[in-house]
């Protein structure tokens, strides 16, 4: 397994809830949420019940992925804001640090600039907060293995359970 | 890349099937979907073109239970197989925890399942991953029709690694589930050496 896996702790998600929680509202936004760029789900804030918050994740990873992929062949390292605009709803996706992307859903109620000036000011904070989550996994692993692993005393009963 | 949330007591670990254009990946995906309780799955996303190619990818949210109090989750994808889709299907292959290669056990597809292997191998290494360490599992499809090579000789032709093999007839379910429960198993084992 590549150390690249992300472990989220208690701590350091109630803090990245309060940043979005606090660009949603600041940005007048709908929904807010944060994925890594395999297309994991980190993170979602506001009106979620109604949107499949699962496949939005891949989908926006996939579409951050094809666009690195022009990137590169026009030469540039990557293109850090998307920005789709609908006829009701909005969104904008950019990049957080080399793995982590933020996107922003909105109506007519915001507008692209105010979006754009509020997640400038979060992504910074949204930065310190992951990489004190990678700090902590790091220094979890140089120590051995987690206390409370969930992977402590697995079986393959376990695993077959999974299947029945 | 696997995601261990503490916080939400889940892990999300990413699975993608490879293999040569039309060897049965999204039919497998298909089948999955199909055979699931509605409260285990997400929905099916397939990017495909109007003729039902994978365009470039297919996408199914599966949780299938808990371990220890922790919601497993697999996130299973397929590339698009066709030689042209080459950036697309390295694109994919970011941050997967265990590959299934799908293998068309016609005669004629011989090549193009060879040709796919070594394609997944260099794209796996650009990625940093090897394909001789990470969890593979190979799935022998199409075991239905006539002009199929022996299996034993599938398996000597693309099991270098001696890695778990099934006999599969993606589009009626045979061997589907076994080959993705040998693939979970992997993943979850992996991450134990690791956690």
């Amino acid at each position: 397994m590549s150390s690249s896996d992300l472990i989220m702790y208690e701590e350091e998600f109630q803090r990245i809830d309060e940043e979005l929680v606090s660009l949603k509202n600041s940005a007048n936004a709908s929904v807010v949420f944060l994925v890594d760029k395999n297309g994991q789900l980190i993170a979602s804030v506001g009106d979620t019940q109604d949107v499949d918050t699962t496949s939005l994740a891949s989908l926006t990873a996939g579409n951050i992925a094809a666009t690195g992929g022009i990137a590169k062949l026009l030469g540039e390292e990557e293109f850090t804001i998307l920005f789709h605009e609908g006829a009701k709803d909005n969104i904008n996706i950019s990049l957080i640090g080399s793995r982590i992307i933020l996107a922003v859903v909105f109506d007519s109620r915001s507008s692209i600039g105010l979006v754009r000036l509020r997640v400038k000011k979060s992504t910074e904070k949204l930065a310190q907060i992951f990489d004190d989550i990678s700090d902590k996994s790091d220094k979890d692993k140089a120590e051995g293995k987690l206390d409370d692993s969930p992977f402590n005393e697995i079986s393959d009963d376990d695993i077959d359970s999974l299947f029945r | 890349m696997s995601f261990i949330n503490y916080s939400s007591k889940e892990i999300n670990c990413k699975i993608v099937y490879y293999g040569p254009g039309l060897c049965g990946k999204t039919a497998n995906l298909q089948f999955i979907y199909k055979k699931t309780a509605p409260d285990k799955k997400g929905k099916l996303i397939s990017l495909a073109t109007e003729t039902e190619r994978t365009l470039f990818f297919d996408f199914l949210p599966l949780a299938l239970g808990d371990i220890k109090g922790f919601k497993v989750r697999f996130h299973l994808y397929t590339v698009p197989g066709q030689v042209f889709y080459a950036a697309s299907r390295k694109l994919i292959l970011k941050g997967c925890d265990g590959i299934i290669f799908v293998a068309d056990s016609q005669v004629e597809r011989a090549e193009a399942n060879i040709e796919s292997l070594d394609d997944l191998a260099f794209n796996l290494e650009e990625h940093g991953f090897d394909l001789n360490t990470m969890p593979f599992t190979l799935q022998y499809n199409k075991r239905d029709l006539p002009n199929v090579v022996p299996s034993d000789e599938m398996d000597q032709m693309l099991n270098n690694r001696g890695v778990p093999w099934f006999d599969c007839v993606a589009v009626d379910g045979t061997g589907v589930f076994e080959t993705l429960k040998d693939s979970a198993r992997q993943v979850i084992l992996e991450l134990k050496k690791n956690y």
